[in-house]
C-alpha cells in the first residue's frame, strides 16, 4: 500500500502546522489530515485483519479536529499536567485514536503497524499503557463517568484545562453514562463536553430498532446540559463549535454529531456489517481510491 | 396468657445492628473519626458516596471538611468511574457505599477505571458478609469471593474499633486501590487488650493454644477470642491468627503457625464458604505441602434468611455458641 506510505509526514507535523497555519487554512488542512488518517486505520486494519472500520470512520473527522486542532495538549509530553483530558468511551474504535494520536505526534507513526498484533500496546482497546491515552475503555459506558471525575478535580484543583469525552450513540443504552449526566449536569461542570458520534447504528442493527435513543437532545437537556448538533462530517463547523470556550460554571456541553458509519468509502457507508467487517484487499484498495478523490 | 409471650419479640434486625454484645466497650464511628483525624495533614483526601454517608460513617469527615466531600447520589457505577477520575488527578478518594452494591453493582468499573489502573481509591463498605437482618439484598456474603479475583486490589477486613483506627491510615499509605470490609457506628473495641497494631499485609498471632488454630479476619476474629476463652474451661487451648488483610495473604504467618504439628486447623469468616479467607489458606497450605486437618467455619453456599441478627449468627454458625458447638464436633470427629 504504497500510496499510505508517501502521503506520511513527520510524526507531530501536522498540530504545528495547523497552529501556524491562517485561521481561514486550518479547515482545509485538517480535512487533509483526516484524510491521512483514514488511510492510515485501513493500513492498520488491514494489518491486522480485525478492527471496526465502520466506526472508525464515523469518528474520524471528531477525533481528528479535537487532537489536531482544539485540544491543548503537547504529545512530546503525554502527562503535561495542564493539557486537556480526552477520552475515547467508545473504546472499540481505538484504531481511529491511534491514527490520530500518531498524526499528532504522541507516538511514531510506523507503531501504527503493530495494531492489535500480539503482546503490542495498541490494543483493540485503548489501555493507558499508551502516552496520551486518558482511560481504559473498551466495555461501554465507562468515559463519561470518569470524566465526571476528572471535571470535579479539575474545579477542586483550580486548573484551567478541559475534559472531553467521545462517546458512540449505541453506548448511550448503559446506564451509567446517565448516572454521569444527571451528576454533571447538578454540578454544572461547564468544562466538560460529551460528543456523541451519531452514526445511528450499533453492533447488529440501528439503534431506533435496537432500544431507541430519540428524541436524544431533548434527553440531555433534560439532564441539564447545553445540547447543539451539527454535521459530525462538517470540519469547518466541529472546529468552531469545540472551539468556543462555554463558562466553567455553565452547565456541561453535549455535542451531537451526526455522521456515518464507514463514512469515506461508499460500500461501507450506513452498512451495519461495517461495524465489524475487515475489508479485503481489493476493497482496501477501493476506499483509498475514493479518500483520494474526496 | 404463656410464659413464652413474656419474652422479648424477635424482630428483623434494623439495617445496621450492633455488632457490640452487650456491656461490650464500644467506640462510635471509628472509620469517619479516624478519616477526618487523617484528612487533617492529607489535603488530597476526599471523601464520596452513594447517598450512604452516614450508614458508612463517613458523615464524619463531611461535617469535618465539607468542601472535600462529595455527594454522588445513588449511582454506584459514578461514584467508581469519578472516583478514579479524581484519583488520576492525585487526589485520594474514599468512596463509600454498602459492599453489596460495590461488589456486585459497580464491578466493571471498578476493574476497569481502578484497579486495571492501580489508582489509589479506597472503597470502603459496610455490611459486609452477615452484618444486617435485611436479607440477600444487603447481605455481601460473597464480597471475597467477587473481589479476590481482582488483580491490583487489596483486601482488608479489620476486626474492631483499634483495627478500623489504624487500618485507615495504613490503606491511605498504599500506593493502590483497597477493599475495606467496614464495621460502622458503636463499633466494639477489643483489640486494645492485646499486644497489637494493624499492619497491612501482616496477620498477627493474639494468642497462643496448642488444641485448635482459628486463623480468622474481621468480626470473627473477636468472636474467636471469645470462643478461646470459653473453651479453656474444657482444657481447649486455642490458638488465634488474625489475618486482617485477605489480599495478599502473609503466607509466612499463615505457613508458619499451621504447619505446627497437633493442631486442628480452622478458618473462621464472615463470608461464604466459597472464595474467602478459608479457601485462600486451603489453596497456600495445599500448595506450600502443609497438611493439618482443616476445617471451615464460614456462612453456607445459599441466600441467607432475614430476621434478627444475633438469631442468624447462631443459625448460620457464627455465634460464639455456635462455633463452640462447631469446634467440639469438629474436634470429636
Amino acid at each position: 500500500m504504497p500510496s499510505i506510505l508517501q502521503s506520511e509526514q513527520p510524526a507531530g507535523a501536522w498540530r504545528a502546522r495547523i497552529a501556524a497555519a491562517a485561521p481561514a487554512a486550518q479547515a482545509g488542512l485538517l480535512r487533509e489530515a483526516a484524510r491521512e488518517v483514514r488511510r492510515r486505520i485501513l493500513r492498520a486494519i488491514g494489518r491486522a485483519g480485525a478492527g471496526h472500520v465502520g466506526g472508525d470512520f464515523s469518528v474520524a473527522d471528531i477525533l481528528t479536529v479535537l487532537f489536531l486542532g482544539v485540544l491543548r495538549l503537547d504529545p512530546s509530553q503525554p502527562h503535561w499536567p495542564e493539557r486537556d483530558r480526552m477520552i475515547l468511551s467508545k473504546g472499540h474504535c481505538s484504531a481511529a485514536l491511534y491514527a490520530v494520536m500518531a498524526t499528532a505526534g504522541f507516538f511514531d507513526l510506523a507503531e501504527l503497524d503493530s495494531f492489535m498484533a500480539p503482546l503490542a500496546r495498541l490494543n483493540g482497546h485503548p489501555n493507558r499503557k499508551i502516552p496520551g491515552v486518558e482511560a481504559n475503555t473498551g466495555p461501554l459506558g465507562h468515559g463519561l463517568p470518569i470524566a465526571v471525575g476528572s471535571a470535579i478535580a479539575a474545579r477542586i484543583a483550580g486548573a484551567s484545562w478541559r475534559s472531553f469525552v467521545v462517546l458512540g450513540d449505541g453506548e448511550l443504552q448503559e446506564g451509567s453514562n446517565w448516572e454521569a449526566a444527571m451528576a454533571a449536569g447538578h454540578r454544572g461542570l461547564g468544562t466538560l463536553t460529551a460528543i456523541i458520534d451519531r452514526n445511528r447504528l450499533q453492533q447488529g442493527a440501528r439503534t431506533e430498532d435496537t432500544n431507541r435513543l430519540e428524541p436524544l437532545a431533548d434527553k440531555w437537556r433534560a439532564f441539564g446540559w447545553a445540547v447543539s448538533e451539527l454535521d459530525g462530517h462538517d470540519i469547518p463547523a466541529l472546529l468552531a463549535l469545540l472551539r468556543a470556550e462555554p463558562p466553567p460554571e455553565g452547565p456541561p456541553r453535549c455535542v451531537i454529531a451526526h455522521t456515518k458509519k464507514g463514512r469515506g468509502a461508499s460500500f461501507m457507508e450506513d452498512r451495519v456489517e461495517w461495524h465489524h467487517k475487515v475489508p479485503s484487499a481489493e476493497q482496501i484498495a477501493l476506499a483509498l481510491a475514493e479518500i483520494d478523490a474526496a | 396468657m404463656s410464659q413464652e409471650t413474656a419474652k422479648p419479640r424477635l424482630t428483623t434486625s434494623a439495617m445496621i445492628a450492633s455488632l457490640a454484645a452487650e456491656g461490650q466497650r464500644t467506640r462510635p464511628a471509628p472509620f469517619g473519626h479516624a478519616l477526618a483525624a487523617l484528612a487533617r495533614t492529607r489535603p488530597e483526601i476526599v471523601g464520596m458516596t452513594a447517598d450512604l454517608s452516614k450508614y458508612t460513617d463517613l458523615h464524619i469527615f463531611a461535617e469535618a471538611f465539607p468542601e472535600r466531600f462529595y455527594q454522588m447520589g445513588m449511582a454506584e457505577q459514578l461514584l467508581m468511574s469519578a472516583a478514579a477520575g479524581m484519583a488520576r488527578e492525585g487526589f485520594l478518594p474514599f468512596a463509600t457505599t454498602y459492599a453489596v452494591f460495590a461488589s456486585r453493582r459497580a464491578y466493571d468499573f471498578i476493574c476497569m477505571a481502578i484497579a486495571e489502573e492501580n489508582l489509589p481509591v479506597k472503597i470502603v463498605c459496610g455490611l459486609p458478609g452477615l452484618t444486617t437482618g435485611y436479607g440477600p439484598s444487603h447481605q455481601a456474603t460473597d464480597d471475597l469471593a467477587i473481589f479476590r479475583a481482582m488483580p491490583n486490589l487489596t483486601i482488608v477486613d479489620p476486626c474492631d474499633a483499634l483495627d478500623i483506627e489504624g487500618a485507615v491510615p495504613a490503606i491511605a499509605d498504599h500506593p493502590g486501590p483497597v477493599y475495606m470490609r467496614l464495621l460502622r457506628g458503636q463499633v466494639p473495641l477489643v483489640l486494645d487488650e492485646y499486644d497489637y497494631r494493624f499492619t497491612l499485609g501482616r496477620a498477627a498471632l493474639l494468642r497462643d493454644g496448642a488444641d485448635v488454630l482459628i486463623i480468622a479476619s474481621g468480626l470473627m476474629t473477636m468472636r474467636a477470642l471469645d470462643v478461646a476463652t470459653a473453651l479453656r474451661a474444657d482444657r481447649i487451648e486455642v490458638a488465634v491468627l488474625h489475618v486482617p488483610t485477605i489480599k495478599p495473604l502473609d503466607r509466612a504467618a499463615i505457613l508458619h503457625e499451621a504447619a505446627r504439628a497437633g493442631r486442628l486447623v480452622v478458618v473462621a469468616e464472615n463470608h461464604s464458604v466459597i472464595g474467602g479467607l478459608g479457601e485462600a489458606v486451603a489453596s497456600l497450605l495445599m500448595q506450600a505441602g502443609v497438611f493439618p486437618v482443616f476445617r471451615q467455619i464460614a456462612l453456607p453456599d445459599e441466600f441467607l434468611a432475614a430476621g434478627a441478627l444475633p438469631t442468624l449468627h447462631d443459625r448460620y454458625g457464627l455465634s460464639v455458641a455456635a462455633m463452640q458447638a462447631t469446634l467440639k464436633r469438629f474436634l470429636s470427629q
